[in-house]
């Protein structure tokens, strides 16, 4: 019983997802999800913790199946071919589908491998083309004039929000049509989050990113579209409540939960 | 959202970002293909890894299997309730059993209660510097000097410079040294792993360093640190260079500590080393084998119950 | 006493007092606990006290490897001790022998086996076979000794010729005797790799293999070279395992088959009727093994110091 509101058409899509669910072994975790994420646009996922947002993100580029016992139902395509279809190699899908996770988590590297570790598992093995590609990538995730003088320094010692900006940098440099951000901000300092939303936002364009986040204000900031996820009872599988254009769920919610969920927030 | 906006325009323009893409996906594009598919290195070295745990696995079931076949025939009540006689150590083996479990219960009784309180000290009065650095470096090297070496040191100084002989009193000193390094190290861990709010609810009720050492910690490590003395208490069973020139190698029925003895490891390491009685050897294998896998298995059940 | 009061009572003589000054600690209690404390910095120091009292009394014993033999004969390749020839190097050269070996069969199957557990196997398969490991590990040296006589021996007779006894019988013994320490260490430093970065490497679409020999083996590396180090001590100290396989025969081994002798080995053989300057020789050896075992004690503790900064 989603809601929409001037929700993306299937054409203008990235992603196409319909009558979606999701177990983790016996726990039925989502029902019924459908909706296109547009293409180029930041689509932000919002709602409680437990809402079975990050689960149906890492749907997305199928880390969930590294779980053992989850399952799915349902279609999920990504420019038009199955994502869950017979024979499609996850690991391809996730080089074209990079994904940020919450915590920080850089290689114990020097930031060049880093940067370099995808294009070398693509075989990528010419100097001056990886060379070429750790500065572009760097610079496109604004952290080249931070650490061009120190690319051979362990990626780990680097601040939070540089970390999490190199982790930007090296889903960049295997140049991903989708990007998934688990909660990318939640876990570093407040300068930080401000130079990762303008980066997301520089990105939109050429680049279909979707968000996950518990900030009410960065979804109304950033993002061109929001999703409400919700589970009204605990036990019960969550699913898909609210869905549009960020501006309408925000000023003019349709669905009574998600006016309680987004005013609740705002006090 | 205007100001967003006008962000994506302003990048669009001035086309940086755009040139950035276009670099990373031309020097991407040059990338070149693997000579085997990454899916089929994939699955061959996964079985690779298989492989090298399969033959540990199969390893352990042919070493108790082995034993076990070959051993269960010649193991009955006449075998463990009776003496050896003979040159060829017919009948039983029974004067080892009460040697091995004699020194072993001595050793631990020797050494538990020290290896205890310095792992208390360690883990909850030691202030951390070089003083306690070079205590755990004398424990991990106390465990792992070779066992050959600590029956030398044994023999030299228990048996022959305090003048206790080959007996039950100077294996046990011996086996309880190369006891305690490693229940020292379970018992820290397992006081380490008690939540530092469970003190601080004794201390605030006003109870002292020892009274919350004694009354708290202690007894919600009990269950870990019965878990290293268990293991301890398998290791001392097995071993057989440390006693073999500390207990002595007679066959004896020992009474007081200063008698001597010959323990089950010695008297399988005799019989296989002289061929002359296979039977017995086997036999004793799986007695040791199954008293010792019998603690290890009793401790991995201690340690789960007191997760 | 107090017991005899009612709780009523007694609350109300407290909150009847007007003013109670903080009670200074008294004499006993701060004797008491002072005491306990020196006495379990005693047991503590006692680790400290044995190391050196093993050291120094098996010197002690050792000493007249310096005067009597001399460090020339002591450091040489013959041992014949009816000859007064006490040169330990063919021992050492064995032992090395056989160490390098079990080294070489042993790491992969241990570091393997572990990679395997913490990385590839199931829920339910790592709970059948991390048992396995721990079980391997209390089996004592004396039933691979012996497993190693009746089972492993007759199968290097039939492969190279001869009785069996020889480095290569030891190999496979000590191979998976150092098994059980190296998985299990290595498990802790596998363990200890942050879940994170194995997420990322997959989800920058590294498979399995890629991400365990690009981001996990590379980053749990020093704590493998721990592992295989401790491993390394374990084969080198090993005595009745070795002592029971390798045939005993003080000389520089002609081929991996034929008997040779260890360090080890040799002293758990001629112990029990050495006497005079061959019993002063062995005591020499078991202080060259004791430095070794410390060194290599002291070489993982450097190492763990470094990695910390």
């Amino acid at each position: 019983m989603t809601v929409y509101r001037n929700a993306p058409e299937a054409a203008q899509s990235a992603i196409t997802v319909s009558d979606f669910n999701f177990w983790y072994g016996d726990f039925h975790a989502l029902t019924d999800v459908d909706l296109n994420i547009a293409k180029n646009k930041i689509t932000a996922f919002i709602g409680p913790s437990g809402c079975g947002k990050s689960t149906f993100l890492r749907c997305m580029n199928r880390m969930n199946d590294l779980i053992e016992g989850t399952r799915i139902e349902g279609a999920m395509q990504l420019d038009g071919s199955d994502i869950y279809a017979e024979g499609v190699d996850p690991v391809d899908l996730r080089r074209r589908v990079g994904m940020i996770f919450q915590q920080p988590n850089p290689f114990p590297k020097s930031i060049y491998e880093n940067v370099a570790f995808g294009p070398r598992l693509q075989g990528v093995t010419s100097k001056s083309d990886l060379d070429d590609i750790v500065e572009e990538s760097l610079k496109r995730a604004n952290l080249w004039k931070e650490v061009s003088k120190q690319l051979s320094k362990d990626g780990l010692a680097l601040s939070g929000g540089q970390q999490q900006r190199l982790c930007i940098a090296r889903v960049l440099a295997v140049q991903p049509d989708v990007l998934l951000m688990d909660e990318p901000c939640s876990a570093i300092d407040p300068t930080s989050v401000q130079k990762v939303e303008d980066l997301m936002v520089e990105l939109a364009p050429e680049m279909t990113i979707i968000i996950v986040t518990h900030n009410m204000q960065q979804a109304a900031r950033i993002s061109d579209y929001t999703a409400f996820f919700l589970q009204e009872v605990a036990g019960e599988p969550a699913t898909l409540i609210e869905y549009g254009r960020t501006d309408d769920i925000f000023t003019t919610p349709m669905d009574k939960r998600t006016e309680d969920y987004i005013t609740g927030r705002f006090g | 959202m205007a100001d967003n906006i006008d962000i994506h325009e302003a990048v669009g323009a001035d086309g940086q970002t755009e040139t950035s893409a276009r670099r990373i996906k031309r020097a991407l594009a040059n990338g070149k293909k693997e000579r085997i598919s990454k899916n089929a290195s994939n699955k061959i070295m996964l079985g690779v890894f298989r492989l090298a745990a399969a033959i540990t696995t199969l390893v352990l079931v042919a070493i108790i299997a082995y034993v076990v076949i070959n051993g269960l025939p010649h193991v009955n009540p006449t075998f463990i309730f009776t003496w050896p006689h003979g040159v060829n150590a017919e009948g039983g083996i029974w004067p080892t059993i009460v040697s091995t479990v004699y020194v072993t219960a001595l050793a631990m009784l020797i050494c538990t209660p020290i290896a205890v309180l310095a792992a208390v000290y360690l883990a909850e009065y030691a202030k951390q510097g070089r003083l306690v650095n070079i205590i755990r470096y004398a424990a991990d090297t106390l465990a792992s000097v070779p066992s050959i070496v600590m029956g030398l040191f044994g023999y030299a100084l228990f048996v022959e410079a305090m003048g206790l002989g080959l007996s039950m009193i100077s294996a046990a000193l011996a086996l309880a040294l190369l006891m305690l390094p490693i229940i020292m190290r379970t018992t820290e861990e397992a006081i380490r792993s008690v939540p530092r709010y469970i003190r601080w609810g004794a201390y605030g009720l006003g109870a002292t360093k020892w009274q919350v050492v004694s009354k708290i910690v202690l007894p919600s490590a009990f269950g870990r640190i019965a878990t290293g003395i268990v293991l301890g208490i398998g290791r001392a069973i097995g071993e057989t260079a440390v006693v073999l020139y500390t207990m002595g190698q007679a066959v004896n029925m020992p009474f007081t500590p200063f008698d001597s003895g010959r323990p089950m490891t010695v008297h399988l390491y005799l019989l296989a080393n002289d061929g002359i009685n296979m039977n017995a050897a086997y036999g004793t294998a799986l007695l040791l084998m199954a008293i010792i896998l019998a603690f290890n298995l009793f401790a991995r059940w201690l340690s789960r119950k007191s997760k | 006493m107090a017991d005899a009061k009612s709780p009523e009572t007694a609350l109300a003589e407290n909150t009847g007092a007007r003013k109670r000054d903080l009670a200074l600690v008294s004499r006993s209690t701060y004797l008491r606990e002072k005491g306990l404390q020196y006495l379990f910095f005693v047991c503590a120091f006692l680790a400290v006290v044995t190391v050196l009292l093993i050291f120094a009394f098996t010197m002690m014993q050792a000493a007249p490897v310096f005067t009597d033999i001399g460090l020339a004969n002591f450091f040489s390749f013959t041992w014949a001790p009816t000859e007064g020839r006490y040169g330990i190097m063919s021992l050492a050269a064995g032992t090395a022998l056989v160490t390098v070996g079990a080294l070489v069969i042993g790491v992969p199957l241990g570091v393997g086996t572990a990679v395997y557990l913490t990385e590839i196997a199931s829920a339910r398969v790592r709970a059948l076979i991390s048992p396995a490991v721990d079980l391997l590990a209390g089996i004592p040296s004396i039933i691979y000794g012996f497993f190693g006589m009746v089972i492993i021996r007759p199968f290097v007779a039939d492969l190279t010729g001869g009785l069996g006894f020889g480095a290569l019988t030891a190999w496979f013994v000590l191979a998976i005797m150092i098994v059980p320490t190296i998985t299990t260490l290595t498990i802790d430093a596998l363990n200890s790799i942050p879940m994170g970065i194995r997420e990322a490497s997959f989800a920058m679409g590294a498979t399995k293999w890629q991400t365990i020999y690009k981001v996990v083996l590379p980053a749990a590396k020093f704590g493998i070279v721990d592992a295989v180090v401790l491993g390394m001590g374990r084969a080198i100290g090993e005595t009745m395992a070795v002592l029971m396989v390798v045939g005993n025969a003080p000389v520089i081994p002609e081929s991996i088959s034929s008997p040779v002798s260890t360090l080890t080995s040799q002293i758990a053989l001629d112990m029990s009727y050495s006497s005079g300057l061959h019993r002063t020789a062995l005591f020499g050896m078991g202080v060259v093994l004791f430095i070794v075992s410390a060194s290599l004690v002291g070489f993982v503790r450097l190492l763990s110091k470094m990695r910390k900064g």
